[in-house]
């Protein structure tokens, strides 16, 4: 227990010096920002009927932005760009100590092969739950803003919708941090890693739901990839999905909240054990 | 440190065949062969980095790379290999807090090496002998009692070499148990106590350097030559005394005696060949280099590993 609490402690001593991270989540949030208030604001200031906002009244524009949406705002990009996001870190994370052979360097120092990873994995796992908690507070703060200056009640949403959104952004987060990381295991290179995690990502998956109509069975494993679970939970859960037109693309109402939940937490945990077994019995040449 | 038949296999390729070595508390053990000759593969298995095929492994009276047994080695394998964008002393602050060490044993190391002026600096901008210096801190950190270092002076320029052998030995003189592998038969020969020799996987010999190297001889150029072999004869022995066509390789010059006797025998052979009428030329000991003997033990079989001999050095360069 001490090795797990001694490599987390050195890992995120590393992680948080590193400018990639930082990088990363200036991304993710800049993306939040400027996809849930940015193009908005200015489509409602302005009137502007742009292509993201065609055809939705400007009072919906508006609601979208306050205090009360911001349990949907927070989630609405995770399945797929903070989910893009977040594997790329995990990819990165785990697949440069191979080059670098800072592995083969925290092996020896004789934290045991489990704990390493462990304290990969666990730093990793905060560098999340910091994602989604600054993500919700940086909305949050925007958005009372937005209240306030559009001389809106300031109405804060209930505090059960907002832990929700929270847990799902940690379960959708998670689990794609998860994949990125034993992307990286497996291929031991972060370049290779990175580019086969975005393909599956961002074009693979949306081929297979593409190809599940023509073929008949293809639904059944297109509706349970990890990016069907990610999109359906965050669709559960209130966020206007990509079937709609103005929704967010990854965003989906294929699964229902419960077996979305369920499934991601299963992939989770299941690329986490996978990855730690693969650290536990390869070679480290 | 023992190891009774490791082998490790890669599909058809023996990379580590059978290597049964010991080393012993305390000493500087140099693991010396050619390039690809199983050193480093050798070294991984004994940290649990890879997993032998075959054959058993102690260290430090424990199974290789358990946590426990790893806690008392520092290792440096196949080259430093270190977080990029930290500076050299975050980089240690990280390995530290692996091992659970406090940031105090950080800066010992780091003085350790030399590295103190510079481990501010990002990894990334050191030269390659200052990141071996830094591999070889982070092997120091938290005093461990085995020090296992793949061949740290590769790529360093010779003063840097220099500075790395000097660390070698005074580390050694603070009773820590070394273990260095080396392609280069100097550095063995200067720094360390015992040899395992290892060619194309396996171990074709274990010993002292001095008897590796076996006894040293004395060669004498002298006029006449007739005289000067009853005179030698006389002081050394008949069985001792070998005449041969040139005493040095270098010289087109003159035959002379080769005695194979201890260098301790010249001041008063002198006196002998002196008082006789004897011209003495040329008398010295001669010491027999690690490396004529490796050649001997290794063989022509085995220079396909990776040590052209001159004769292919000299194709290759037409």
């Amino acid at each position: 227990m001490s090795a797990l609490l001694a490599s987390t402690r050195a890992e995120l001593l590393r992680l948080r010096r590193w400018p990639a991270l930082w990088v990363l989540l200036g991304v993710w949030i800049t993306l939040n920002l400027t996809f849930v208030y940015g193009f908005n604001y200015i489509a409602y200031r302005t009137g502007d009927a742009s292509a993201v906002t065609e055809g939705v009244p400007p009072q919906a524009l508006l609601a979208d932005m306050l205090p009360t949406a911001v349990p949907q705002s927070v989630i609405q990009g995770m399945p797929m760009f903070g989910g893009a996001i977040l594997m790329i870190l995990g990819a990165l994370s785990a697949g440069s100590g191979y080059g670098w052979g800072t592995w083969k360097t925290v092996l020896t120092q004789g934290p045991g092969r489990v704990a390493a990873f462990g304290g990969t994995l666990a730093a990793l796992a905060l560098v999340v739950i910091g994602v989604v908690l600054a993500t919700a507070a940086i909305d949050l703060g925007v958005s009372s803003v937005l209240a306030v200056v559009e001389s809106q009640p300031l109405e804060m949403p209930p505090l059960g919708e907002l832990a929700e959104a929270v847990g799902a952004g940690l379960l959708v987060l998670g689990m794609w941090t998860a994949a990125g990381v034993l992307i990286g295991v497996l291929t031991k290179s972060p370049a290779l890693a990175v580019g086969l995690g975005l393909v599956w990502a961002l074009v693979v998956e949306n081929l297979l739901r593409g190809v599940s109509d023509l073929l008949g069975g293809m639904a059944t494993v297109s509706d349970h990839l990890p990016g069907t679970a990610a999109g359906s939970l965050v669709g559960a859960l209130g966020a206007r999905g990509e079937a709609e037109g103005d929704g967010t693309p990854g965003v989906l109402t294929v699964l229902d909240g419960g077996t979305a939940t369920w499934l991601l937490a299963a992939y989770l945990v299941a690329f986490a054990v996978v990855g730690l077994m693969l650290v536990r019995r390869r070679d480290l040449a | 440190m023992t190891t009774d038949r490791l082998t490790k296999r890669y599909g058809d390729r023996l990379a580590v065949d059978a290597v049964s070595l010991s080393v012993r508390r305390g000493e500087v053990y140099g693991f010396l062969g050619p390039n690809g000759a199983g050193k480093t593969t050798t070294l991984r298995m004994l940290l649990g980095l890879i997993r032998p095929t075959g054959g058993r492994a102690t260290v430090l009276g424990m199974a290789p790379g358990t946590p426990s047994a790893l806690a008392r080695i520092g290792a440096l394998v196949e080259g430093p290999g270190f977080y990029p964008y930290l500076s050299g002393r975050y980089n240690l602050r990280v390995m530290a807090h692996y091992q659970g060490l406090a940031d105090s044993s950080v800066d010992a190391a780091l003085d350790r090496v030399d590295l103190t002026g510079r481990g501010r600096d990002k990894f990334r901008s050191y030269s390659l002998g200052m990141k071996q210096r830094l591999g070889v801190a982070s092997a120091l950190l938290g005093d461990p009692d085995l020090l296992i270092l793949d061949e740290p002076t590769n790529g360093l320029d010779p003063a840097g070499m220099a500075d790395m052998r000097s660390l070698v030995v005074d580390l050694a003189a603070g009773g820590q148990t070394v273990v260095l592998s080396s392609h280069l038969m100097v550095e063995v020969q200067e720094i360390c106590d015992r040899v395992g020799v290892i060619a194309a996987g396996r171990l074709v010999a274990e010993s002292t350097v001095a008897d590796l190297r076996g006894a040293s001889v004395v060669l004498l150029r002298a006029e006449p030559l007739d005289l000067a072999l009853a005179v030698a004869m006389r002081v050394g022995g008949d069985d001792a005394v070998e005449v041969v066509d040139r005493v040095r390789a270098d010289a087109p010059y003159g035959g002379g005696l080769r005695l194979s006797l201890d260098p301790s025998v010249v001041p008063a052979l002198t006196r002998e060949l002196v008082a006789d009428g004897v011209n003495v030329l040329e008398i010295r000991a001669v010491e027999r280099s690690l490396e004529e003997a490796f050649f001997e033990m290794t063989g022509p079989g085995v220079r396909n590993a990776g040590i052209p001999t001159p004769l292919e050095t000299l194709e290759v360069s037409r």
